[in-house]
């Protein structure tokens, strides 16, 4: 008999709705004093060290974690008002969002009580940035393929190799990444990974930029030559960093940076479309707007599941993969629709362009995260095909 | 199958699976497993799940009924269940009690209206009218009133849905209602076509749920190239996109229900819920059956498979109370209508 699917209709409690007034206080004031424009969802030149101080101000950073670790002690729910919020109002969330998501949630799980003291409190400050070394050149999703070594030395570790597709690495103060530190066994060939804070100031670090076809920069690669790693900055178990890795790939799947990504194009087609639209338009928005509400609906329910403890990874992993293929497919289906939006109108010109950039962007949504191919595999394996 | 909440929808699950069994139904040509079916499911006042006891039904909560309807998506049968609960709720609104037997509800296609004469009598024609035939009363919208009407009142041109349910055209000339009320404020055609659309939405959610885990099933069973099909990565690639597809129709479906089970009247969020479940449903049974059939496999094309019971009738449902491209024009007004800077705050509203 199949796995059960649950997607039980879970509501945002009231005091998220208090919580998501001030978030969008704060962003209009932000938009008002020109930190960014919400309309423009290229961010080069957005002002990310301060407005991610700001956001840490308010309390918005590390707000599930204990308050002894600088953190705020408030739900999942609150933290996903939070998240959508932002990510609706294309604010410039990069240089505190993977740190946020997943690198303090696998500090606060296993790194020593000194580094927890010292680093969780500056994520919740909105100070340092953090990036993630899984994929390495050649393995990509596939990480029983990574080769790049730590080698015990005194007192730590000797990293050699090389880290791929690292986003803000070029800007992160440091990487959780996996290194091998002994080969596979024939038995468990999951076997010989383990999980190193990196302190990217560390000799021996070198990052190189890597363009992307939007014109942007985040990814980059990382060249480790002899990199020195203390003892202290292991985290969890040695040769066990199979089952932490995949864990904290659970907190970047279903949340709503999952189908929001390229939201702003449907917004800009409403506004180009005008009030009375044709019902080839008013069809397609409304199919569009049902697609984005059901997708949204699903999301929140896993949140929900996670606030309950609960671990909804088929659930979890169903959203990823519908979530990012729609997000992917929405700026498509948004150039079909605005083809008969008229040229002249006003706001057609920011649309055009926002189009652009999103058609661009989407190729990586199914890519990043996990790919497509290897989340489907994780759902057929909770429906008990494998 | 998702386990049930309440005893309720314990109840349907049992008459189902004691009284529906798939393989029986399936090779009994004569239908005579229909009568006993029914009759359990109004011994148990499930089909008047929704008439408040003082209007002589079960009194059931909004939620446990729509949990039943869940229930009988599952079990995919051509049985006027979801038609009964519908009418009775209909009546209910206008505090006429529910007459026992078969029942079902017009109209049900949107283009369709019926008139209140000056007389008391109403006229008028309704189309793709479920259940018709077999129905003993049908509860009528017309203009600004609910009425009960006798069937036999009616001529009825018999017409057959895309899964073989009777789908019929209902001709009501003066007829007299046989009891009739004011409708109270928002009740009208609108909110009878989306507790309508709502109630299909549920049904198609569960279908897609059964679609899933037959497939599953024989994709277990099934040996190809010396291999179970389930073992071919492009298999489980399909049946993980078909987990997908049941998974939104379910969290659409069930959102819907939970927000019209608070009994707030019908504005814009309410009716953003409703018609994005009918949408994303319907979408969801057309993507659903295509993938369920391409695992089968040539068996579940034949008539002696049981599979067609479950994704004929998805795509059928698809059709009846509004259809996924009625209710799109009609929530792409809407969000045209309120302005970009209003969409989002629309869909984070709950």
């Amino acid at each position: 008999m199949t796995a059960a699917l649950r997607f039980d209709p879970i509501r945002l409690p009231p005091e998220c709705e208090q919580l998501r007034k001030e978030v969008r206080a704060f962003l209009a004031d932000e938009i008002a004093a020109g930190t960014f424009d919400p309309h423009r969802p290229v961010q080069e030149d957005a002002d990310n060290r301060e407005f991610s101080r700001r956001v840490g101000e308010k309390g918005w950073l590390g707000m599930t974690w204990p308050k002894k670790y600088g953190g705020h002690e408030r739900s999942f729910l609150e933290r996903y008002v939070v998240t959508e919020e932002m990510r609706v109002a294309n604010a410039p969330v990069r240089r505190f969002f993977v740190a946020d998501r997943q690198s303090g949630p696998v500090l606060l799980k296993y790194a020593p009580e000194h580094i927890k003291m010292d680093i969780l409190p500056r994520i919740c400050r909105g100070e340092i940035c953090f990036s993630i070394g899984m994929s390495e050149p050649n393995s990509g999703s596939d990480l029983f393929a990574a080769k790049t070594k730590a080698t015990k030395t005194d007192g730590g570790f000797l990293i050699n190799g090389s880290k791929i597709w690292t986003t803000s690495a070029h800007i992160a103060d440091y990487m959780i990444a996996i290194f091998r530190t002994s080969p596979p066994t024939k038995e468990n060939r999951r076997h010989g990974l383990t999980q190193f804070l990196v302190n990217m100031k560390t000799p021996g670090i070198k990052v190189n930029p890597i363009d992307q076809i939007t014109g942007q920069q985040e990814f980059n690669e990382v060249v480790f030559t002899d990199a020195f790693i203390p003892d202290d900055h292991m985290l969890g178990e040695i040769d066990g960093a199979w089952k932490q890795a995949t864990s904290e790939l659970a907190y970047e799947r279903s949340g709503p940076e999952r189908f929001l990504e390229t939201y702003y194009t449907l917004t800009e087609l409403v506004r180009a479309v005008g009030p009375e639209p044709d019902t080839r338009s008013a069809e397609g928005i409304g199919r569009l707007v049902a697609q984005l509400h059901t997708m949204r609906r699903m999301s929140v329910s896993v949140a929900g599941m996670l606030q309950a403890g609960k671990e909804p990874v088929v659930e979890a992993s169903i959203v990823k993969d519908i979530g990012t293929v729609w997000e992917q497919q929405l700026p498509h289906r948004v150039r079909e629709l605005a083809a008969f939006v008229d040229d002249n109108a006003s706001n057609h010109a920011t649309l055009d362009e926002m189009l652009d950039f999103a058609i661009k962007t989407a190729p990586k949504l199914t890519i990043q995260g996990g790919t497509t191919e290897v989340l489907r595999g994780i759902i057929a394996r909770g429906l008990g095909l494998r | 199958m998702t386990e049930t909440d309440n005893i309720v929808a314990e109840t349907a699950e049992r008459i189902f699976a004691d009284l529906a069994d798939a393989q029986t139904i399936n090779h009994d040509k004569q239908g005579s497993w229909k009568a006993p079916l029914w009759q359990a499911l109004a011994e148990n006042g499930l089909a008047l799940s929704w008439v408040p006891e003082d209007c002589d039904g079960s009194g059931t909560s909004m939620a446990e009924g729509f949990s039943v309807l869940s229930v009988a998506g599952r079990a995919g049968v051509s049985v006027p269940l979801a038609e009964t609960m519908l009418a009775g709720w209909l009546l209910a609104q206008g505090k006429i009690k529910s007459p026992a037997g078969m029942m079902t509800v017009a109209p049900a296609n949107t283009r369709d209206r019926l008139t209140l004469n000056g007389d008391g009598t109403i006229s008028g024609r309704a189309r793709g009218i479920p259940f018709a035939r077999e129905a003993k009363h049908i509860a009528v919208v017309a203009g600004s009133s609910i009425a009960l009407i006798d069937a036999s009142a009616c001529k009825i041109d018999a017409g057959l849905s895309l899964a073989g349910d009777h789908s019929d055209t209902v001709h009501l000339d003066k007829v007299k209602p046989t009891a009739i009320a004011k409708a109270p404020a928002g009740i009208d055609e609108k909110a009878l076509l989306l507790m309508g659309a709502l109630a299909r939405s549920l049904q198609i959610a569960g279908a897609l749920e059964t679609m899933l885990s037959i497939s599953v099933q024989y994709s277990g069973e099934r040996v190809a190239f010396e291999k179970k099909i389930s073992k071919f990565q492009a298999v489980q690639h399909n049946l993980a996109k078909l987990a997908g597809e049941t998974s939104a129709a379910l969290a659409a479906a069930s959102s819907a229900a939970d927000a019209f089970s608070h009994g707030a009247p019908i504005d814009d969020a309410l009716f953003l819920e409703a018609a994005a479940a009918k949408i994303r449903c319907s979408e969801a049974a057309e993507k659903g059956a295509a993938i369920a059939h391409q695992v089968h496999g040539a068996i579940g094309f034949t008539q002696e498979h049981i599979l067609h019971r479950y994704t004929l009738r998805a795509l059928a449902w698809r059709d009846d109370f509004g259809s996924e491209s009625y209710w799109a024009v009609e929530l792409g007004k809407l969000v045209a209508n309120l302005g970009a800077d209003e969409l989002w705050p629309l869909v984070a509203s709950r």
